[in-house]
């Protein structure tokens, strides 16, 4: 009984200074305003030209995979029943 | 001949319909828990958002219209009357035709129930030109009917007609719902913007026109086997 | 024919992996610097986008009223391919979009109906998939109306003034930029080619099977 008491106020304990640790820093009192955005802070634009390329790359190349797949499956399937046919004819 | 036959269509439809009165109240319920759940999405502490209740209207069509669309087809598929439409000596466009007309029918009984409800629901001023209110609603509800009667009649043999129709009937009537949206915010603005819905009525009745010749176009080779 | 396909190809990804060289050379755009070279793929994309539609509104057409089991086929390919030059389209514009306009996607006329195009070519396949018995005639009809938005895609920008360039960009471009575009527009469009023959030709294939199980049962 104790023993689950003393457990209960040492994980308050644990949590309440968790909390306060965690504090938002102090709000700002005041603005600075600034001309220009630093360069950090503009979109980068190299990034969306880049990831636009490598898509439609991504793209037409999966296209092409699955057709050859897929007809890679069909002679696969046209050949078995060549073969079928050779053999029954015999 | 063409539009007797269509009409012929109507009347059976509807004598059918008279009857049980099954796909209208089934219809027509469907709607209001449309709107219903579109009024708890849509409003914000007890206030509806502007310009809301213009595209619940029009969503509310489009899906009681689906529904109604499936439905109506199911009952010739059941009763395998299509097989029976389909070999009579009639043209297969003025049956097309005569169904599609029946759809609006519902449709527009549906829209006598929907627009003063959705009026009174979202406190809208919908009735503020109610001429122009009514010729969007008929050109929207044309154009919709038209497509979907076709796509419906289509996915009757398909198996997985139920969740295919929606598939395939919304992205091909966007274009409508946008038209009929952005006519019916015009109609609600404060003085309404009458050459606006105008423009978007004119838009509407030039979809309806070219979805129509298409439909009439590719009804028989789809519907011959 | 089947002999040109390999070189061809070998050629067009040539083409392809030395695009960004050309487009380095270019000349920049005055308002959106970099990003703006995304046109080089993305204008073009969308060409062939609308081309593939109409190729699929046309070869559907035949399939409805003349019955040409090959027009069928290509009707096929060239939804698949519709569906993914929309894509890149679809892909490639948001990437643009980003930086130039500040937004991943506006609600604009363009915007909207490309979305829509691609959504039906999508719809096509899907009923060719899961269509069950008389899908290709569903599919057809479907892609006949899917052409008749073509148009009205083009169109927009100009109609509707938005923030997507109008179609007056493309032929107005300056000597700096147009060599590059045209480059860019020749490879894709030898890409959208070779992908054509190779899709029909897959079909081709699937149609000889079907043949050949069907001359079996005899």
């Amino acid at each position: 009984m104790i023993r689950r008491l003393l457990l209960t106020v040492w994980l308050a304990a644990v949590a309440a200074a968790t909390a306060l640790a965690f504090q938002p820093p102090a709000a700002q009192s005041e603005y600075v305003p600034v001309k220009d955005l630093p360069p950090v802070d503009q979109l980068p634009a190299a990034p969306l030209l880049v990831a636009a390329y490598s898509f439609i790359w991504l793209v037409a190349m999966f296209y092409l995979w699955t057709i050859w797949r897929r007809l890679g499956k069909v002679e696969t399937e046209m050949r078995a029943l060549e073969q079928r046919r050779s053999h029954s004819r015999r | 001949m063409f539009l007797k036959t269509a009409l012929l269509v109507l009347r059976k439809d509807f004598a059918i319909e008279v009857k049980s009165r099954e796909i209208l109240y089934t219809t027509l319920l469907f709607a209001l828990s449309c709107v219903l759940v579109f009024s708890i999405a849509f409003v914000k502490e007890g206030e509806p958002l502007e310009d809301a209740a213009a595209g619940i209207l029009w969503i509310a069509i489009e899906f009681a219209g689906t529904l109604a669309l499936g439905r109506t087809f199911e009952r010739e598929r059941y009763g395998e009357t299509l097989r029976a439409l389909l070999l009579a000596p009639a043209s297969r466009a003025a049956i097309y035709v005569g169904k599609m007309l029946g759809i609006v029918v519902l449709l527009v009984i549906c829209e006598l129930l929907l627009v003063p409800l959705v009026a009174l629901l979202f406190r809208s001023r919908l009735f503020a030109a109610p001429a122009l209110l009514v010729g969007l609603l008929l050109a929207g509800t044309l154009g919709f009917a038209v497509v979907g009667s076709l796509f419906a009649a289509m996915l009757v043999r398909a198996r997985t007609r139920d969740v295919m129709l929606p598939i395939l009937l919304y992205p091909m009537t966007v274009p409508l719902m946008i038209a009929g949206v952005r006519g019916t915010v015009a109609l609600t603005q404060s003085p309404v913007d009458q050459t606006s819905a105008v423009m978007w009525i004119v838009l509407l009745l030039c979809m309806d026109t070219v979805f129509l010749v298409l439909a009439l176009w590719t009804f028989e080779p789809l519907m011959t086997e | 024919m089947k002999k040109a396909f390999l070189p061809l190809l070998l050629l067009t990804t040539a083409m392809f992996a030395y695009a960004p060289v050309v487009i380095a050379h270019a000349d920049y755009e005055s308002t959106m610097g970099l990003v703006q070279k995304v046109m080089y793929f993305h204008a073009p994309s969308g060409m062939v986008m609308l081309i593939s539609a109409v190729v699929c509104g046309v070869a559907s057409a035949l399939f409805l009223w003349k019955k040409d089991p090959a027009a069928d086929r290509v009707a096929i390919a060239a939804a698949e391919l519709t569906a993914l030059f929309g894509l890149i389209v679809l892909v490639t514009g948001p990437l643009w979009a980003r930086k130039a306009w500040g937004v991943w996607w506006v609600w604009e006329a363009r915007l909207t109906m490309s979305f829509v195009g691609w959504l039906i070519a999508v719809g096509y396949l899907f009923v060719r998939k899961y269509g069950g018995p008389g899908s290709d005639k569903l599919g057809a009809a479907l892609a006949v109306f899917g052409t008749a938005n073509v148009p009205f895609i083009y169109v927009s920008v100009n109609i509707w003034r938005t923030m997507h360039p109008m179609t007056t960009v493309v032929p107005t471009l300056q000597a700096g930029m147009r060599g590059a575009f045209w480059f860019s527009a020749l490879t894709l469009f030898l890409l959208y080619g070779l992908l054509l023959t190779a899709r029909v030709h897959l079909e081709r294939q699937r149609a000889a099977l079907d043949q050949l199980y069907l001359s079996e049962e005899d």
